[in-house]
């Protein structure tokens, strides 16, 4: 496994907060629950740390653990953008007016 | 595959989880914005398999197994939930997120452990993930109970409860310690068990109103815990996307909280401050002067505006359509209908306004808490549909309530109230409200839809 130094984390995880201040700063009440539904689908990529560790996984007890949460972040991830579609379908052919 | 490719590959999907949060802030890209997220994820849960930096490739077959079987159970959720009870999946979407999330940080520890003690930092990780994993999934558990009303929606307290809960925090910070200085998997079991039980103490104490900036603070933390895992797994993707679900989800829960009237640090450490209350009781021998269909026809039909606020019982009884087809009779009878919002109507910030488009009704007509609460003074009639704790004066003048200083929206300056009620029973704050009592106020009980409908047609009839 290729290391990053940990100037680089640092770097990038800095950086990331601010985006994520930024992005979300104008946001507007209606779409509360929209916006933290989709957030909530986003986190769902620890899918991709979850296959990775099962990818890993030897003994029973790691192989069960790393399963069980591939099944739990694909039920967050997919779950979640289906809902705030769902959610946001609503809008439709009315957004856009204020 | 690659290792410049993938990481180029890596960096696109991270960029269009920016896209999708910023997308998601304005209605009309709002929808685009939510796509590009889930394309973005779907191309980055494809090319994890053809990571170049994982040498092992084991148990590829169960993988892709365990996936058609969480899409083969999220997705129905997803679909055939209710909309009146989607913030209930969202908090559970979040806890089983915090839950792999904490599962992950387990095995990679297990892992690491196997070649010798893992490095400090991965261990700080590895208990940070743990921790605010495992919490937020416990405290996730218990926000959908509240919702889904499987358990009372009042706050949970008891004698001593904050010692308990304080206890239980210094023992998860003990076990991360001892988890740190000596690893091994005793102490890393403590801790995850000890944290599930704080998710469920710190959420307990939560009254139901403060329910949404519970969640919104657990999916930001879920959002932490991914950044974390990215750092053991050394995956910069993780990090990003984690990092900015956290920065965006901290915003988002002040914005609510500040659209509710509440102090985050109030709703947080009500924990630790919340004193067992007395019930507010002695309400019975009141006298509320109660209705007919008849009569809220008639005040309709004189009035010259009519304000209707929409709240959950409206949603329960599936009465977006009926409310509609009201208000386009009164319009056509030329009364002015607005429906007056409020921010947290429904369960959640901006829950109601999705209703209210389900049942198409005009956007226009959707007017904001601070623009409609000074026009109720020129208001006639205010329709209140199976909402309470927003219009409950107490939010102004009963200190101590758990509702008390939300803003409210201000139906009492107006001519008449008409409440449309299923029954007397306080609303899901769990507090009395005294409007209910008020001259001015007329009481329709039963189910909204069907009170509606009554209405409707004694108004044809006028």
């Amino acid at each position: 496994m290729t290391t990053i130094p940990t100037m680089a984390i640092l770097t990038i995880f800095v950086l990331s907060i601010f985006v994520g201040f930024e992005v979300v700063s104008k946001v507007s009440t209606t779409l509360h629950t929209p916006l933290m539904s989709g957030a909530n689908a986003i986190h769902g990529i620890i899918l991709i740390g979850a296959i990775i560790v099962a990818n890993g996984a030897t003994s029973t007890l790691e192989i069960t653990l790393s399963i069980l949460a591939v099944v739990l972040a694909t039920i967050n991830m997919v779950g979640g953008f289906v809902v705030t579609d769902r959610m946001l379908e609503m809008f439709k052919g009315k957004g856009g007016k204020k | 595959m690659n290792s410049n490719l993938y990481a180029l590959l890596g960096l696109g999907v991270a960029v269009s989880f920016v896209m999708a949060l910023k997308g998601l802030s304005a209605p009309k890209t709002a929808r685009r914005g939510n796509l590009i997220g889930a394309f973005g994820a779907t191309i980055a849960t494809v090319i994890v398999f053809f990571d170049p930096s994982s040498k092992e490739h084991n148990n590829t077959l169960l993988i892709i197994a365990a996936i058609a079987f969480g899409v083969l159970v999220g997705v129905p959720a997803a679909r055939k939930i209710q909309m009146t009870q989607m913030p209930q999946l969202v908090a559970l979407f979040n806890g089983v997120g915090g839950g792999a999330a904490a599962l992950v940080a387990v095995v990679e520890y297990l892992n690491l452990s196997a070649e010798g003690k893992p490095s400090t930092a991965n261990l700080i990780a590895t208990v940070f993930t743990v921790i605010v994993g495992s919490t937020s999934f416990s405290g996730s558990v218990i926000t959908f109970m509240k919702l889904q009303e499987l358990m009372t929606t009042r706050p949970v307290v008891f004698p001593g409860g904050r010692f308990v809960i304080a206890g239980t925090l210094i023992g998860v910070l003990a076990s991360g310690g001892w988890t740190i200085s000596f690893g091994g998997n005793t102490p890393l079991l403590v801790m995850g068990l000890l944290s599930l039980l704080f998710g469920i103490l710190f959420v307990l104490p939560v009254g139901g109103a403060d329910v949404p900036i519970v969640i919104s603070l657990l999916n930001a933390f879920t959002g932490l815990t991914v950044a974390a895992s990215g750092y053991v797994l050394q995956s910069t993707l993780l990090i990003v996307a984690g990092t900015l679900v956290g920065a965006s989800g901290t915003i988002l829960t002040r914005k609510m909280a500040e659209a509710m009237g509440r102090s985050l640090f109030g709703t947080l450490f009500g924990a630790f401050t919340a004193k067992p209350q007395a019930l507010a009781v002695g309400g019975e021998a009141r006298t509320v002067k109660s209705g007919s269909p008849d009569d809220v026809a008639i005040l309709l039909n004189y009035a010259q505006r009519v304000v209707i606020v929409p709240g959950f019982g409206l949603a329960v009884a599936q009465a977006q359509h009926t409310v509609r087809e009201l208000a386009d009779l009164l319009a056509e009878k030329g009364v002015e209908v607005a429906y007056g919002i409020h921010p947290v109507a429904g369960r959640m910030p901006g829950h109601m306004n999705v209703l209210l488009a389900e049942a198409s009704v005009p956007y226009e007509q959707l007017v904001e808490m601070e623009e409609i609460n000074p026009t109720f003074p020129q208001t006639d009639v205010v329709l209140v549909v199976g909402a309470n704790d927003v219009v409950n004066p107490a939010a102004k003048t009963t200190p101590g309530c758990p509702i008390y200083g939300m803003p409210i929206l201000d139906v009492a300056s107006a001519g008449n109230v008409i409440f449309l009620k299923r029954s007397m029973r306080p609303g899901f704050a769990g507090i009395e409200n005294d409007l209910l009592y008020d001259a001015k106020t007329t009481l329709l009980f039963g189910d909204a839809k069907d009170s509606l409908t009554k209405v409707v047609s004694a108004l044809k009839a006028l």
